[in-house]
């Protein structure tokens, strides 16, 4: 055993050394492999020309997520599931036929298990504490919030874990991401790593492995912290990790395929040494104070656009650099804003409250405890609530969330990724807006031409009843803190 | 995959950061189960501007891409790298990538080449009227302005790069190796 202190990323990737080049590249092991349709048509074609196998499809795990439709399905029609777009269907019947072919464990799409890959790998115990866990999406990141190793890889990459259950990677650097004290009234997790990336800017992570440490994520659900792990990439690195602790194991105990028994204790011991070392060093440190994160939005084409609700649209000619300023005013034209105008005075056409950074039950149970009792604005055009999983929706539905939605003028519909990245039918028209609890802001990521601003679920309730960017603390009571997601 | 030397040729010059892989190529454009014909797609909005390099004949097959920071950021999907090299392109010029996008260019056979700002800022003046080329044996970047910059690169991507390596048959090398692993770890 090493003396050195060492931390989680370290002891994590230490683990997996499956053997070391001399030039410091390292083979990984990978313990979890999660694939859906979008990025493995390609890896599986690979796979086929070149005669090899997947070396362990009991370590894989499939479920089409970016191009179905979240309109009426299983329970509903009972029919097999109608995919209008010849060039979705054709990608979900291809890792139909991978699946089968490869022998890859599946979920299907009429499942009440299926739903986002983000989703549905912590939910099922799929994803556990001190495992590699690595997806051809970039919102792989998500697991980390128990304590997995998991970054987003390219479809090559697929295709190699698939062949060899292996990648050769270089060891990154670790950042620190330091969080003390209380959120505030009103204000949830979504805007504690708005807020982050906004600090660090979308490339300030790039190269390293982000660590969330400090009271206000240790006094954090797992549900929130997988939000914050979702949007490390947003910041540029490719990891996020929290420690697991007491509130990861309540939260994996008895998944379906997290381990059983004594074999579940014995993991629980294991699991608890996944703490950073006292005295480990990281590369980087940033420190925040949770009281000063306000609800926050974005106003730009970039995750790191940030402002506080309270505040007005940037002044590009308040930005140091050029290139910053430039893109700055290339963002406020795309957006069809200008600078100087309130946050509060800009007016939504769309709602979407979903994506893998914002679908899971307390999210849902948070957009309600605003909904509730209220009506969406006239001026909504539509109001999409998308839960994450089969599971989420059903749990939703137990707790009458559903008719809080529904009452109030959303659409409740089945899961899926939506209108995170409008692969599917659920798109915002060019040069309309749309309040969305997503994870990127991109230039035509919601549908080409469409206006994007990020935000928590609350605020994108909010949004709905007022019809215009809005602080949800004007609409709260005083028991919200507690609900908040 | 085709080894990478030497490339020379004309340069879009997108003097932008934070380049995302949703601006290279969107959503709608992901469906397909292949590898190739997304260069068409690539960059539409970009290209809904009047004058844009990608219209430009003078620019036709250019196999070089010189952008600022953050180039390839936001999603992992692949399909970037392969609109790039649909395109023609094989060599991005940037002063920074993102770390998915820079894994998965190299895996199709585009150098990532990482310059300092100022150097950056030379070439994206220069690429209207010269030519640039990347020489990855010398590890430098030159133009027929007569830039000469010098970069590096991480020694295992450069190797697979030179030698046009599957990095799926040098990994099954290790073969012993993974299966030893497998046996320690009871995985």
């Amino acid at each position: 055993m090493s003396i050195r202190p060492r931390t989680l990323y370290e002891k994590i990737w230490d683990a997996h050394v499956v053997a070391r080049r001399d030039d410091g590249t390292c083979l990984i092991y990978i313990d979890r492999h999660l694939v859906h349709e979008v990025t493995s048509p390609q890896a599986f074609e690979g796979l086929r020309i070149a005669g090899r196998k997947v070396r362990r499809p009991d370590l894989t795990l499939a479920v089409a997520d970016h191009n179905v439709p979240t309109t009426l399905r299983a329970g509903g029609n009972g029919g097999p599931l109608l995919i209008e777009d010849p060039a979705s269907a054709a990608q979900v019947a291809a890792l139909e036929g991978n699946v089968a072919e490869f022998a890859v464990p599946y979920i299907d799409v009429l499942a009440v298990e299926q739903g986002i890959v983000h989703v549905v790998g912590p939910e099922q115990g799929f994803t556990l504490p001190g495992t590699t866990v690595v997806c051809g999406d970039s919102h792989t990141a998500a697991h980390g919030a128990l304590g997995a190793l998991a970054f987003g890889i390219g479809t090559s990459e697929v295709e190699h874990v698939l062949a060899t259950q292996t990648l050769m990677m270089k060891p990154s650097r670790t950042l620190e991401i330091r969080v003390d004290g209380k959120l505030g009234f009103g204000v949830t997790p979504k805007d504690l790593v708005l807020t982050i990336i906004g600090k660090l800017g979308t490339a300030g992570g790039t190269g390293y492995v982000m660590e969330y440490r400090g009271s206000t994520f240790d006094d954090m659900s797992i549900e929130g912290r997988l939000t914050v792990a979702n949007m490390s990439i947003e910041a540029g690195a490719r990891s996020g990790l929290f420690a697991p602790d007491e509130k990861t194991f309540a939260y994996l105990k008895d998944r379906p395929m997290a381990p059983k028994g004594a074999d579940w204790d014995r993991a629980v011991e294991q699991w608890r040494k996944l703490v950073s070392d006292e005295g480990a060093g990281f590369d980087r440190s940033v420190k925040f104070d949770a009281s000063d994160v306000a609800p926050t939005v974005t106003w730009g084409t970039s995750p790191e656009d940030v402002a506080p609700i309270t505040a007005a649209v940037p002044d590009p000619e308040s930005f140091s650099d050029g290139a910053k300023r430039q893109s700055a005013q290339r963002a406020l034209d795309y957006m069809g804003l200008s600078a100087g105008q309130r946050l509060q005075d800009v007016a939504v056409e769309h709602i979407f409250i979903g994506s893998c950074t914002n679908s899971r039950i307390e999210d849902l149970r948070s957009a309600a405890a605003v909904l509730k009792g209220r009506k969406i604005s006239d001026r909504i055009k539509q109001a999409l609530v998308v839960p994450g999983s089969g599971l989420v929706k059903r749990q939703a539905e137990a707790e009458g969330l559903d008719r809080v939605f529904i009452d109030a003028g959303f659409d409740w519909r089945e899961p899926g990724c939506s209108m995170c990245l409008a692969m599917n039918p659920d798109k915002v028209p060019p040069r309309e807006r749309c309040a969305s609890t997503s994870n990127r802001n991109f230039v035509g990521r919601q549908g080409p031409g469409a206006r994007t601003h990020l935000m928590s679920p609350a605020m994108a309730a909010a949004a709905a009843v007022t019809g215009r960017l809005t602080d949800v603390r004007e609409l709260l009571s005083g028991d919200f803190g507690e609900l908040a997601a | 995959m085709t080894p990478f030397t030497r490339v020379e040729g004309r340069a879009y010059a997108l003097p932008f950061s934070n380049i995302d892989t949703d601006v290279i190529i969107p959503a709608e454009h992901l469906k397909t189960v292949r590898r190739t014909g997304l260069g068409r797609h690539a960059f539409p909005a970009l290209r809904a501007t009047p004058g844009n390099v990608f219209d430009d004949p003078a620019y036709r097959g250019a196999p070089i891409i010189v952008a600022l920071d953050n180039f390839g950021c936001g999603s992992s999907r692949e399909h970037a790298a392969w609109a790039l090299a649909d395109l023609g392109v094989r060599a991005v010029i940037a002063a920074s990538f993102s770390d998915i996008f820079a894994g998965n260019a190299f895996k199709n056979g585009i150098a990532a080449v990482e310059l300092g700002h100022t150097e950056v800022e030379a070439l994206l003046s220069a690429a209207s009227e010269h030519s640039v080329s990347v020489d990855l044996e010398r590890q430098t970047v030159t133009s027929s302005a007569g830039h000469e910059f010098h970069f590096t690169m991480d020694h295992f991507r450069r190797e697979c790069l030179l030698g046009g390596l599957d990095e799926i048959a040098v990994t099954l090398l290790h073969e012993p190796d993974i299966r030893t692993y497998e046996l320690r770890t009871g995985i």
